[in-house]
């Protein structure tokens, strides 16, 4: 079970929290103006990382405040979490390993 | 017969504290700080039980956790256990145990005869034997193959035992309390860090507990006892015994299982708590788990007396039991020949030691000739014989090099065959926490590389085999531990002197041929004792085309069952090297994972049993409906009311009832579970006409509005109604089951997409109880209740509501209908529920006010077409799909889901669509689910068409009505369709799905 920073309340168990897939990854601002490919694109396409990856969880039994978090998908090393609209923290140059 | 093969003195036993206990029916007697195992053994009983397959006669093989035979059936009645191992078995006063997978007894065991049909038996068996035709499974290979390879039985009655769940959080966890564990406890104890110390045995000291050993001015117990006697001086060091660390999960979580008091006589369990699970969160863990003893794979290897070395050091040195009186060991390095001297000191006599090694030297070797004990270096045993327990080994030189020993054989007499085949370091939880393992040639084991946790590891589980190393390894991973969670470690203290022989010299040695080769005649070379695979299965697996260690484990069952091949996984996938011809480390393992040990469902059950198995959430009309017999249905936590029957009635009965008095007087329904969201902020109207199909702008204050979202593929996956409260105030309705999901959702939108719309949310469904009154008599029974609101079709009109005082409460009451009668929904604050619940049925009493539950709420909406999301919807259903056109936006320029509306897929003419279906047959009422098909009695597989997604009986139709998805339905009005069934397909005519008042004229009253 993951230990998950939450920027707001600090580190809680993963029960607290719902996964919310990968971060950054914007509504078009029109969709109508986007082909079917375009919006396929958005609507089904992740990128499936292997290594670092930012994505979003949500503090449903708690805070109730969504945020990213970057985690290594093999490793779950958590590098930091991220309130929405800031930047996210630097990432390590070699994945997992002991802390 | 009284532990004829206890010795004399020694042991960590209490002889003056004699413990009676029964096995397979007779009586024996033990002392207090046995094991079940060793006080058998105490007895001169090694037969236990009957093996998995072949139900060849099995015995005690080790003394701990990794012991792979000796399962019994533990206790009798509602407390009795299956498969529990004698050697993890604390004695205790009226024990009583009984072996398993035998019939009719141990001694005489008919299937033994399996052993006969022995070829058919052999790797991948279940696979290629009982495959078809499946009558036959049923009829006869179930139940024969459960009775003859059932092992033990699961109680029938509820666990009368209690369980419960810590939670702690600590610094440093320490995992296995032998040496290295003791020191690393100590080290970080000292440092001041909050420690965990757990240790799976009924005490501290691991290792040591077996291996005499003088450190500095103490002996072995000696030493135990002065550090477990300063970290239970520590005040922030927790130190668990009995207690298994069985899983270790994400980010240092682990789960221990501690046994609290299973190993104390029934009369002291009363009122206590059994076992307990602690779940862990530790800054840093060490990982101290020892190593476990390897058996050497030769013929006929599993016979009762052929135990594990260091197992029969154990039985020795710290139960006082000499497992035999003469013994043979078989040997491929050191450290097993000081069980062999060990055995002799304490009476027992030694006949040879067999080494496979042709050079053999070194301390113990010296003190083993000293003894005069012959040691036949060069030479494995190439069989033994015996039948309930071994008699004599056949001992040939090796032939190096040779599959098949033609050297002159020699048979030795012993009833004892001691084994070692070097030492396995116990890395399930390391490997658990996904470190990686890497080969070590000169100790010939798997050691754990990089972790991937914060996490130490040390003693024999990082390689440290001697004393010395486990001393200093414990103390440095313990200090380090502590300083990587901000603590300083106290200056080291001075290594002791330490009397130890040297254990290192080893040889591989990992199958050991005979005079035949392997698989040929009766032999079998056991790898796995538990599941009965043999070297033979392994080789057959190969040659059958499985390569991958993960296919040949579930292949030939290697390492399944409750020892998780403690003792057998290296040893299979070192066999396994050998015929694929590729290094050890070119294999790989298999993937270790939790439990270690079976945990019984109690233990991970803990307090959350009966009504505390679940959250369970009730209105505060619940005590009404309780008091007035309703039945109730589940919906997500929820208890609704699901029907009210009366003395007599059927369910249908009770429904028919309920819903006629909807249409012809009055009903009235909890609707208090409804979702609810306060909406508020400047921009919340734009919210929500970003958020629902509809347009939202305009909606005026005071009035309604009926919604539907969508996720952004276009699907449907909620609805409700939402009331403008004010210019920025909205209170928005969900579904029952859909409410948390559905604030998630706009909390999602509101933060991480459109931040700049300023729009609070909040869930209000437990602040407001909501009584539904609906029927023709709706307007009549509130008016009795509401004399001064105006209930005029002019200043009260359907979609909109109206704050009053209801029954002398404040009040929020609105005019929306599921039913498609003239509905009131009266909310007033949730405290206050009943007392408007029983104020209404007072005053539609004259009315013949009728409760009505879910069941007649869904009949009700279903003769009007209205849908149920999760009912009509299964995520792939869009507004269109629906026939709800209507409710999506033309005019505004996007909504989420508006954009899919127009891919090519949600575009399509033949999607599933939602239609009405009437029976040819009025009294035919299809099953919910059905599968429907456009032409009956085609060939299989027949095309699809649909399903029916909703089907009742309706009593105000006096005939059966349906809504289904079917393909292209919105244009297949009059046609029929057709619902192959169980013995009869049952055909409909497909219609629109409002079956009731067409136009609406009854939402007036
Ligand atoms: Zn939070």
């Amino acid at each position: 079970m993951l230990n998950i920073d939450c920027p707001w309340c600090g580190k809680r168990h993963e029960t607290e929290f719902r996964y919310g897939g990968e971060a950054h990854i914007a509504r078009p601002e029109d969709p109508a103006k986007l082909d079917d490919a375009e919006w396929a694109e958005f609507l089904f396409m992740r990128t499936n990382t292997k290594g670092y990856f930012a994505e979003r969880w949500l503090h449903s039994h708690g805070c109730r405040r969504w945020f990213n978090v970057i985690r290594h998908t093999v490793t779950h090393e958590i590098v930091g979490s991220y309130k929405m609209g800031e930047k996210p923290p630097k990432l390590p140059k070699s994945a997992g390993g002991a802390k | 017969m009284t532990q004829a093969f206890r010795t004399t003195s020694g042991g960590r036993i209490d002889r003056k504290k004699a413990i009676t206990f029964t096995f397979n029916g007779k009586p024996y007697i033990g002392y207090e700080g046995d094991t079940l195992a060793s006080a058998l053994l105490a007895n001169g009983v090694h037969l236990l039980g009957r093996s998995f397959k072949y139900h060849r006669p099995r015995g005690i093989v080790a003394a701990g956790a990794e012991e792979p035979n000796s399962m019994v059936q533990l206790g009798e009645g509602a407390t009795t256990e299956p498969n529990i191992r004698a050697t993890q078995i604390s004695l205790y006063d009226g024990l009583t145990a009984s072996s398993v997978n035998v019939w009719p007894n141990v001694e005489f065991d008919i299937s033994a005869i399996n052993g006969l049909f022995a070829k058919i038996m052999t790797a991948g068996f279940y696979n290629k034997t009982f495959m078809w035709p499946r009558s036959m499974w049923m009829k006869l290979y179930e139940p024969v193959i459960r009775r003859a390879a059932g092992w033990g039985k699961a109680p029938t009655q509820q666990d009368p035992d209690i369980y419960d769940h810590m939670h702690l959080h600590v610094e440093v966890m320490i995992v296995g309390g032998g040496p290295a564990g003791l020191m690393a406890a100590l080290a970080a104890g000292r440092a001041g860090a909050r420690v965990l110390l757990v240790d799976e045995q009924s005490e501290f000291g691991g290792s040591l507990l077996s291996r005499k050993r003088q450190i500095g001015a103490k002996d072995e117990a000696g030493w135990i006892a002065e550090m477990v006697a300063e970290l239970e001086a520590m005040p922030d060091v927790t130190l668990l015994s009995r207690s298994t660390a069985f899983g270790y999960y994400d980010h240092n979580y682990l789960c221990v299982l501690e046994q609290k008091t299973d190993h104390l006589p029934a009369a002291e369990r009363v009122g206590k708590v059994r076992q307990r699970v602690w779940h862990v969160r530790a800054g840093q863990v060490v990982l101290a788990t020892g190593a476990h003893e390897r058996p050497l794979v030769f013929a006929d290897n599993d016979r009762p007396g052929i135990m594990l070395a260091g197992s029969v050091q154990t039985y020795v040195n710290r139960y006082g039991v000499l497992p035999g009186k003469k013994m043979a060991l078989f040997t491929n390095n050191d450290a097993a020949y000081e069980a062999a001297i060990d055995l002799q000191a304490a009476g027992g006599d030694v006949v040879a030691i067999i080494d496979c090694r042709s050079e053999v030297s070194g301390e113990l070797v010296d003190a083993a000739r000293a003894l005069d004990i012959e040691i036949l270096a060069g030479h494995a045993i190439t069989g033994t014989c015996g039948g309930k327990r071994v008699e004599s080994v056949e001992v040939r030189a090796i032939q190096k090099g040779a599959k098949v020993y033609t050297s002159a054989a020699r048979q030795i007499k012993c009833d004892l065959v001691a084994m070692s085949g070097g030492w396995s370091p116990v890395v399930h939880l390391f490997s658990q926490s996904q470190g990686q393992l890497e080969y070590d040639e000169e100790k010939a084991c798997f050691l754990p590389g990089t972790p991937r946790q914060a996490q130490q590891v040390a003693g024999a589980l990082a390689g440290e085999f001697t004393l010395k190393d486990c001393l200093a390894g414990g103390y440095k991973a313990g200090a380090d531990a502590a300083r990587a969670t901000g603590f300083t470690p106290k200056r080291k203290p001075a290594a002791p002197e330490i009397d130890e022989p040297d254990l290192s010299g080893i040889e591989p040695f990992w199958i050991v041929p005979g005079s035949r080769p392997i698989g040929e005649g009766m032999a079998k070379h056991f790898v796995d004792l538990q599941n009965d695979t043999t070297a033979a299965d392994i080789e057959l697996a190969v040659r059958e085309g499985f390569e991958s260690v993960e296919h040949i484990k579930r292949y030939t069952l290697t390492g399944f069952g409750t020892d998780q091949g403690k003792t057998s996984n290296i040893n299979a996938l070192a066999i396994l090297s050998g015929i694929l011809d590729k290094p050890i480390p070119k294999v790989g393992t298999t993937t270790f994972r939790p439990p270690y040990t079976p945990v019984s469902y109690g233990a991970l059950a803990g307090r959350n049993l009966g009504d505390w198995s679940d959250p369970v959430r009730v209105t505060s009309i619940h005590d009404w409906h309780v008091e007035n017999g309703a039945l109730f249905e589940n919906v997500g936590q929820w208890k609704r009311p699901w029907y009210f029957p009366k003395a007599g009635e059927t369910m249908q009965d009770a429904l028919n009832r309920e819903c006629l008095a909807v249409r012809s007087g009055v009903g009235v329904l909890d609707a208090s579970t409804l979702g609810k969201i306060d909406i508020r902020g400047p921009d919340a109207a734009e919210f929500l006409n970003r958020i629902y199909t509809n347009a939202w702008a305009k909606l005026g204050i005071g009035r309604v509005r009926y919604g539907l979202m969508c996720h952004e593929d276009g699907m449907v996956f909620d609805d409700g109604t939402t009331a403008r409260l004010a210019e920025d105030r909205f209170l928005m309705t969900t579904t029952t089951g859909g409410a948390a999901g559905v604030l998630d959702w706009l909390e999602e939108y509101l933060q991480t997409e459109w931040p700049e719309l300023k729009v609070y949310c909040n869930s209000v469904t437990e602040q407001w109880a909501t009584v539904s009154i609906a029927g023709p008599k709706a307007g009549a029974v509130l008016k009795k209740l509401a004399p001064d609101m105006d209930l005029s079709q002019e200043n009260f009109p359907f979609l909109s509501f109206k704050e009053g005082v209801v029954a002398g409460i404040d009040a929020r009451v609105f005019r929306i209908s599921f039913t498609g009668e003239l509905t009131y929904e009266i909310n007033v604050p949730w405290t206050c529920g009943r007392v408007l619940w029983e104020a209404v049925m007072e005053a539609g009493a004259e009315f013949d006010i009728t409760p009505y539950g879910t069941e007649s709420m869904h009949i009700l909406r279903a003769e009007k077409g209205f849908i149920i999301v999760g009912q009509e919807t299964d995520g792939t259903t869009t507004p269109q799909d629906l026939g709800m056109d209507w409710i999506v936006s033309k005019k505004k320029p996007d909504f989420i889901g508006k954009r899919s509306f127009t891919r090519s897929d949600t575009a399509r003419a033949d999607r599933k669509q939602l239609v009405g279906l009437l029976t040819d047959k009025p009294d035919d009422v299809l099953p919910e689910g059905a599968q429907l098909v456009f032409i009956p009695h085609s060939p299989k597989p027949m095309p699809m068409a649909g399903h029916v997604t909703s089907s009742y009986y309706s009593a105000t139709l006096g005939r059966s009505i349906a809504l289904a998805l079917v393909k292209g339905g919105h244009d297949r009005m009059g046609q029929k369709i057709f619902a192959p069934l169980e013995g009869k397909t049952v055909t409909a005519e497909i219609v629109d799905p409002v079956f009731y008042d067409k136009e609406g004229e009854r939402l007036n009253g």
